[in-house]
């Protein structure tokens, strides 16, 4: 009995590490395969750069995906809140502290009106108002923008595009990814230890038993998604300083690329789980997997293939541990 | 032609730890409308069960016109024709008449695509022979009242050349227009030749309607007579008729003030006027047949739903909760009958149920106090008896007994003063019953109020210490523990809608 619990749970933990393991994998093959290209400083650093924003939008994405909702607006959320800071820019606005402040209380307002729609109106599913949001989103960032691409290069603003920019130490560890640590941490000591946090996988887990407990379920999900503009609106500074311009087409995969990271993390579409470091390493599986495959050469198009390939496969795994489980949970009342 | 149509013979059902089903016997002769009556779980739903294929019991035999069959899935039940209309309508709204009327099964055309006009003149005729030519079979389901859309599901069951058609209460939810459609169709399928397993709750129906009745209690058979053997006493004898052993350790408290009082409550469609006082130091229990409101009172009291009328008062203050927050904020605990769907999180750990009710007691500035969590749930699992590896362990993991601590030792953490238990014992073994009564009584005797709402009378008469008796709606009387009338037949006869002398 002891043994077989035993047994059970070192099984449990090497299905969390899952994600982790193959990552690790990955970096083996990758540092077989691309001798003296791939384990770098300068490429480690590299992936942490390009793994940054994703990691931003992924932490809100993950809170909507444990209330078993979606957020599809996080891409032009993010977008706008850039395109916001290059109009203010143009209009003679460079107080860093006041662009970034303007930019992220946007997204939150944005993020706001989807919690808003979602539960106020009753509407279905959370994809409906994201959904919609995502559009008159894309819409408003052309139209502030008049469709034109902003250039940040030499404008007054270098402040606010360290952020997204500078390097630290000598290796050249990036700002941007200790901005991420430190919201991840937050994040962390927030779904874990807090009351809101914990609310957060109850109303995700039994919305109805949330509420039978006193738990304002209504407002809880307003605040998922509160929150989720609120990380669009970081991810937002931190863009402008990355590509050093505001444009209306570079918010393509952002949303996918999101939600990848949290699935592969162990985040389920059902809503109740997930945990902020699965969405990390979702998000650094999928930058490492783009950044080996383009020092082979590959292109965008054997890229997605991979990814594309790689969400299913996790999402399948998980299926089946989930199955594994169920028989282990009958076997067990049987022999009982 | 076999003598009777389907016949079952020491029949048997268990699930894990309780036996649903017991040596079952009954006998339907062809063409006959046979009633089916019992107390809630007396294993009424597992008869159904069996004889539609959903259900394979462990022993006995199934026959179907003489010829031994046994189904392992219910299209082979299905196939045999054994048809069912349950309570719950298996109606697609958006669908119209002729997809409802087919569903699961199709007419080709030669081509490989739907006959339709096939189907339509099917459906149509199906219809006809209930006596419904008049239904559309083009119009969508949704846009039938009730009566007609069981009409749609009728079809179907006659459509398929059932020989037995199972009724599982079909007039619960419908008019007294339509009840009396209903009859007449199913009288019609009677002259038919086809027989009826009459499932219902009302008394009055089975004698109007059936040729015979047959009685079920705790899974067993316990007399079929011809309707006119029976009376409406010998009916509620039978069903009720059984010795109440020690199970319940009941023990007094003091009868304290009023804690909560509820004045004619409304909310329309469910309760019509509910009125009831609750005290510190006993328990109030609440009887009656499913359906009668009991649990709609409760939840309507809690601000789980909207009243239309009427005040609730906790401890002489009015207070109508617009949530159940507010609710709880006030001292009443409302452990609810469907504990999987809206007591627990299954998927969350035993901790995070155990303070998923109270988290701000547990606040220590904006974090949660870890070692407090860890040290209340320690100490509800031992209080408790809870029988879990860890504090950790998720609560899907748990028997239903245990499950139902856990929710209890959630409600115990908000220090509530009133708690509502709502069949409070349902689906857990017999042990973890006898537990669940002590807390009551643990709580009794510290001066709290209990309510409880029960569908099992032994244990009404085994706990209570005053019953409200239910019925559509309304409260049909408030019997005490030391009156006459504190006996089953007493409170069956006020929850069937019966006078008490």
């Amino acid at each position: 009995m002891n043994d077989t619990k035993k047994k059970a749970g070192i099984s449990d933990l090497l299905w969390k590490l899952g994600p982790l393991m193959v990552l690790a994998l990955l970096f083996i093959i990758f540092t077989i395969a691309l001798p003296g290209k791939f384990l770098s400083i300068a490429n480690m650093m590299n992936i942490l750069k390009q793994t940054s924003i994703n990691c931003l939008i992924a932490a809100g994405m993950l809170l909507t995906l444990i209330t078993a909702g979606i957020d599809l607006s996080v891409g032009y959320n993010a977008i706008l809140s850039t395109c916001l800071i290059g109009v203010m820019m143009q209009n003679g606005i460079t107080n860093p502290v006041l662009l970034i402040v303007a930019a992220i209380a946007l997204c939150t307002f944005c993020g706001f009106m989807n919690g808003t729609l979602y539960t106020r109106l009753d509407l279905p599913h959370p994809y409906v108002s994201t959904l919609g949001m995502k559009f008159v989103l894309w819409g408003m960032a052309l139209l502030i923008t008049n469709s034109q691409t902003i250039g940040f290069n030499n404008k007054g603003i270098d402040p606010v595009l360290w952020i997204g920019k500078a390097t630290l130490f000598s290796f050249g560890f990036p700002v941007s990814f200790i901005l991420v640590i430190i919201v991840y941490f937050i994040f962390h000591v927030f779904l874990n230890h807090t009351a809101l946090g914990r609310q957060i996988y109850c109303v995700g887990g039994n919305p109805e038993a949330a509420r039978m407990s006193g738990i304002r379920s209504k407002d809880v999900l307003t605040i998922v998604y509160t929150i989720s503009g609120f990380m669009c609106g970081v991810a937002g500074v931190v863009l402008a300083g990355r590509l050093n311009s505001a444009n209306t087409a570079s918010a393509a995969n952002f949303d996918t690329d999101a939600i990848a990271a949290c699935i592969i993390g162990g985040a389920s579409f059902r809503g109740g789980k997930g945990t902020i470091w699965g969405s990390m390493i979702g998000a650094l599986l999928i930058a490492t997997i783009r950044d080996g495959l383009n020092l082979f050469g590959a292109g965008n198009d054997i890229q997605y293939i991979v990814i594309g390939s790689v969400i299913i496969l996790a999402v399948t795994l998980d299926v089946f541990r989930g199955k594994a489980e169920a028989k282990a949970r009958k076997m067990a009342a049987v022999t009982k | 032609m076999a003598e009777y149509v389907v016949e079952l013979k020491h029949v048997t059902k268990r699930f894990p730890g309780v036996i649903a089903m017991h040596d079952m016997h009954i006998q339907i002769k062809p063409g006959e409308i046979h009633g089916l009556i019992g107390e809630n779980g007396a294993g009424k739903s597992t008869l159904i069960k069996v004889l539609t294929g959903v259900y394979i019991p462990e022993e006995g035999e199934i026959y179907v016109d003489g010829q031994k069959v046994s189904f392992a899935n219910p299209v082979q039940a299905r196939e045999a024709g054994i048809a069912c209309v349950y309570q719950e309508l298996n109606i697609v709204p958006m669908l119209p008449v002729v997809d409802n009327v087919f569903m699961g099964r199709n007419e080709h055309k030669p081509n490989g695509l739907l006959d339709y006009p096939r189907m339509h003149k099917e459906a149509h005729e199906a219809l006809t022979t209930l006596g419904h030519p008049e239904v559309d079979t083009h119009i969508e389901c949704g846009k039938l009242g009730m009566g007609l859309q069981q009409m749609v599901e009728i079809a179907k069951a006659v459509s398929l050349k059932a020989k037995l058609l199972i009724m599982d209460e079909p007039t619960s939810s419908l008019g007294e227009q339509e009840v009396k459609q209903l009859m007449t169709t199913v009288r019609k399928l009677k002259s038919q030749g086809i027989a009826i397993l009459f499932v219902s709750h009302k008394l009055e129906e089975l004698f109007e309607l059936c040729d015979r009745v047959t009685v079920m209690r705790d899974g067993e058979h316990i007399d079929t007579r011809d309707i006119a053997d029976w009376n409406n006493d010998s009916l509620i004898q039978a069903m009720v008729g059984r010795s109440l052993e020690n199970q319940f350790p009941k023990e007094f408290g003091k009868k304290g003030e009023c804690m909560l009082e509820c004045r004619h409550l409304k909310e329309l469609g469910v309760l019509k006027d509910v009125s009831f006082k609750a005290y510190g130091g006993e328990i109030l229990a609440f009887a009656g047949l499913v359906g009668a409101g009991r649990t709609e009172t409760m939840r309507a009291l809690f601000g789980a739903d909207p009243l239309d009328g009427g005040e609730v008062y906790v401890k002489g203050k009015k207070m109508n909760f617009k949530n159940p927050g507010q609710a709880i904020r006030a001292g009443i605990a409302f452990l609810t009958e469907d504990r999987k769907g809206q007591g627990l999180v299954l998927s969350l750990s035993v901790k995070t149920n155990i303070i998923l009710a109270n988290m701000r007691r547990f606040k220590k500035g904006f974090l949660l106090d870890n070692g407090e969590i860890e040290r209340n749930s320690q100490q509800r699992i031992k209080e408790l008896r809870i029988k879990t590896p860890t504090a950790e362990e998720v609560v899907s993991q748990l028997s239903g007994g245990n499950q139902q601590k856990v929710v209890i030792g959630k409600w115990i953490n908000c220090d509530a003063d009133i708690y509502i238990f709502d069949e409070p014992t349902r689906g857990i073994d017999v042990g973890a019953k006898v537990e669940v009564y002590n807390v009551m009584n643990d709580l009794v005797k510290q001066g709290k109020c209990v309510i409880m709402v029960s569908s099992e009378l032994p244990e009404v008469l085994g706990m209570a210490d005053r019953v409200v008796v239910m019925r559509e709606g309304e409260v049909m009387a408030e019997i005490d523990r030391d009156s006459a009338h504190f006996n089953q037949e007493d409170i069956m006869k006020a929850a069937w809608g019966g006078k008490i002398a």
